[in-house]
């Protein structure tokens, strides 16, 4: 008798898991990087829109995480042309709720109070639901 | 929160699931891509859908990004995902698509989990360094 791994599932949970790690860190780094500019209301009010544009790019942690998020995009679209998007786009989707709020907690300080676990719990497992 | 914040969340929570719709359309259309031919995705983005998708997200990033100097990531991710809700429900009374009970739970449970986040505080403040950056956050 012979075992065959399930190559199909494996190279789907791998696209899955590329998608979500790089969205992670590129949506981490990204937000670290707004918290640190501030308020863009704020910036475009002083020095215009041009001012806000220009903080935002100025931001080497803000380039670093739009990198990272162009990698999640194209694993995506690389992921999309092999899978489902019923399966694609919610699994990294709900996943990256998850693996968000761990890292914003860890990396961020954020609070995530009990509100914001059920929240995120609650928007994983509705997200992964609606792909039925 | 103002009217005007809760606008650019709207922004944040449509754009995006059209913008991922538009970009799964473009890459049926595309076609499989293999790894020794990665330069077809840079072709990819030249067709009218992916072209479009790529436009609505760039207007998804550019709200995102605005939401994110004023509000936490873990609030602004839950709250925008009423989107997904928005679009199966104009699937379903605009396209007549059939929604199937498990969707019904997952459609209550993103609305549940929207209400939760939206009733807590927005934003975070940090007193001390910021822990990635290494810099001071400046307060308001």
């Amino acid at each position: 008798m012979s075992f065959h791994l399930p190559e199909h599932g494996i190279s789907d949970a791998a696209m899955i898991a590329a998608i979500v790690i790089f969205a992670t860190v590129g949506d981490i780094l990204i937000a670290a990087a707004m918290r640190g500019i501030g308020d863009l209301d704020d910036i475009r009010a002083c020095s215009g829109l041009g001012g806000a544009i220009g903080a935002v790019l100025g931001s080497g942690r803000f380039l670093f995480g739009v990198f990272f998020m162009a990698l999640s995009f194209f694993s995506l679209l690389f992921a999309l042309s092999h899978a489902d998007l019923s399966l694609v786009a919610p699994a990294s989707a709900s996943l990256t709720f998850v693996t968000n709020a761990v890292a914003a907690k860890v990396f961020l300080k954020e609070n995530v109070d009990r509100r914001r676990w059920v929240a995120a719990l609650f928007v994983c497992a509705g997200v992964a639901l609606m792909a039925l | 929160m103002t009217f005007r914040r809760y606008l650019v969340l709207a922004v944040v929570a449509l754009t995006a699931p059209f913008g991922d719709t538009l970009l799964s359309l473009g890459m049926k259309r595309v076609g499989p891509v293999s790894f020794d031919h990665l330069g077809t995705l840079i072709h990819a983005v030249a067709t009218p859908d992916i072209l479009l998708g790529i436009a609505l997200l760039i207007c998804f990033f550019a709200s995102y990004l605005a939401s994110l100097s004023w509000a936490d990531l873990t609030y602004v991710l839950p709250a925008t995902s009423i989107g997904n809700v928005i679009v199966a429900l104009l699937a379903r009374f605009c396209l007549n698509e059939q929604i199937s009970p498990w969707r019904w739970v997952g459609i209550l449970l993103i609305t549940a989990g929207v209400g939760f986040v939206t009733q807590g505080p927005s934003y975070t403040e940090v007193n001390e360094a910021c822990p990635v950056s290494g810099t001071e956050v400046s307060q308001p």
